[in-house]
């Protein structure tokens, strides 16, 4: 079995005024797991998703990234430990080429300050230099760096996500966090997408945690899932268990319901 | 390295204008008039490019800009005029103080977004403006006396710099992040940029180039007044940036010489002024509903000619 936990989630939620949207969250996913995380509608999923990435502060309990507390830090310093994410409605840079987009996600390697970059001195023709050849090497990884000069906002939909996706490794994460990389895709797309998945994972040597409401999607690549209704967790195993798990099959499909074949 | 080769040109071309008005004006076939114009014209195109990085590339929709532009006019009069310092010291002292002031008004207000944060900076603006109303040693309403120390030299050099340094600054990583600011918040700050560093930032250097327009402008005039910098300088001010086209520095400077013309041009009709001044706005804004030059600039242009017809990858 895999060594100690990446992330540990413990005990957390957050309230809204008198609205628990997540409590008492507990998760923990190990290095290089491919882990899946479902429920119905404002099940609180995306919350969570907010909860890890420092965009909404838990009220109540601790996340634990490779060992240190990262509850509190604001989004950019989570990413800068190494979590990065992807979004439900696709937020590219629209009126940036497809090169730049990725090169946002590289802005933390180069080191020159902006001083240097007013006066252009060498520092910065070195630093925009190695940003660039970066980038350019990245986009290659996922054939995208034919559309390089294009702007990210006339790519086709499945591209968009892709480089979405691309946009998000490249700020080096060791995990990352995909909400509904199948959403809107026809089924064609969302093989490649699947391919895609596993190609990263191998070649990054990630740990990915996943929103996904395509059970074809979920049950095929992930190892693990967890289960969210309500804000709480409601169960948690693997794609067997959780198919046959008597409350999951009560909260998708409503009570009293015999033979399912899901 | 690609923008060092536009770097040289560019300096050349300055030095060339530079020296073409310098020489009109010393052997006076040019008069008081014009080279008056050509200063107002500078003063104007520092502002457009100060409030461009922040509006046009940052994305942060400030109209207080005037306020600033208050700070840098009268902390370098009272340098002149009260200690006595030279004109190039006020310049220098006028930015650095209205870059302290965007620093005080930015970092609060630029926590807000959008329609917020234009009125919290209108406000801040106003407040400034009536700080200098209230105080004595600088004239209160009745203004305070400037002398004239401002120079074509002196324009165009400051000029020069807010240009360089704007341009730089936006063809770097640190540009590109201020970008992605604009282009989207939440998204920039998942891919670990400090966005709130970068809006601050953003708006000191404005402001700091917003100041030393100040500078200029009320070493321009003799007398500087509160009620000059009240919101409609501010709205004067964006003008500029968004008839231009936001996000284009390009623009910005030739709406800012283009309106200038009009309105010196138009200051012989008093009574129709304002009218033919709105109906140009609503004109360009018409015909040209992204401004001037939309989101291109000058130099997308050359790259366009020099491209075979049909072959460029930007022909959209």
């Amino acid at each position: 079995m895999k060594n100690k936990p990446l992330l540990e989630v413990k005990n957390t939620g957050i309230q809204f005024g008198g609205l628990k949207a997540v409590q008492n969250l507990n998760m923990v996913l190990n290095q290089g797991e491919l882990v899946g995380l479902i429920g119905p509608n404002g099940a609180g999923k995306t919350t969570s998703f907010n909860l890890l990435t420092g965009v909404y502060v838990p009220t109540e309990g601790d996340i634990l990234f490779n060992g240190e507390r990262i509850n509190g830090l604001p989004p950019f310093k989570v990413t800068r430990k190494g979590v990065s994410r992807t979004f439900q409605n696709i937020r590219l840079f629209n009126e940036l080429s497809v090169l730049d987009n990725v090169k946002v996600a590289y802005h933390s390697i180069a080191k020159h300050s902006i001083i240097s970059s007013i006066l252009r001195l060498p520092s910065h023709f070195s630093g925009e230099k190695e940003m660039e050849e970066k980038s350019i090497e990245f986009l290659k990884i996922f054939s995208l760096d034919k559309y390089k000069d294009e702007l990210a906002k006339n790519l086709p939909y499945g591209q968009q996500r892709r480089l979405e996706i691309a946009r998000a490794l490249a700020a080096n994460p060791k995990l990352l966090l995909l909400d509904e990389p199948a959403a809107g895709m026809n089924p064609q797309e969302t093989k490649d997408l699947m391919d895609l998945i596993a190609f990263i994972r191998n070649k990054f040597d990630l740990t990915i945690l996943l929103i996904e409401h395509d059970m074809n999607l979920v049950m095929g690549v992930c190892e693990r899932i967890y289960v969210l209704d309500h804000g709480q967790l409601l169960a948690e195993g693997s794609p067997e268990v959780i198919r046959n798990h008597p409350k999951v099959i009560e909260a998708y499909l409503g009570e009293e319901v015999h033979d399912v074949n899901a | 390295m690609k923008k060092s080769k536009q770097f040289w040109p560019f300096i050349l071309l300055a030095v060339l204008v530079y020296v073409v008005i310098q020489v009109l004006i010393s052997t006076e076939m040019m008069n008081q008039f014009y080279s008056n114009t050509l200063i107002l014209i500078a003063i104007n195109i520092i502002l457009a490019v100060s409030l461009h990085l922040v509006i046009g590339i940052t994305g942060q929709f400030s109209i207080g800009h005037a306020g600033f532009l208050a700070v840098g006019a009268y902390v370098s009069a009272i340098i002149t005029m009260k200690l006595q310092l030279p004109f190039a010291v006020a310049i220098i002292v006028g930015g650095v103080v209205a870059a302290l002031a965007g620093l005080i008004v930015g970092i609060p207000s630029l926590r807000l977004k959008g329609d917020y944060l234009a009125i919290a900076t209108l406000g801040f603006a106003e407040i400034i403006r009536i700080v200098f109303l209230n105080i004595d040693a600088v004239g209160g309403a009745a203004g305070m006396q400037v002398s004239h120390l401002t120079t074509w030299t002196y324009a165009f050099v400051c000029l020069v710099i807010t240009l360089v340094v704007i341009v730089n600054f936006t063809n770097s990583r640190h540009g590109l992040a201020a970008i992605s600011v604009r282009e989207n918040e939440i998204a920039s700050d998942a891919m670990g940029i400090n966005t709130t560093y970068y809006k601050v930032i953003a708006f000191a250097i404005g402001s700091f180039f917003a100041g030393v327009a100040g500078a200029l402008f009320s070493h321009n005039f003799y007398i500087i007044q509160p009620s000059q910098f009240g919101f409609l300088k501010s709205f004067d001010i964006l003008i500029f940036v968004v008839l231009g086209g936001l996000g284009s520095l390009s623009g910005a400077v030739l709406s800012a010489i283009l309106l200038t013309i009009v309105s010196t041009y138009l200051q012989g009709y008093p009574e129709t002024r304002m009218i033919i001044y709105s109906l140009v706005l609503i004109i360009v804004m018409l015909y040209r509903p992204k401004g001037l030059m939309g989101t291109m600039e000058i130099t997308d242009y050359f790259k366009l000619w020099r491209t075979p017809k049909g072959g460029g990858q930007h022909e959209k």
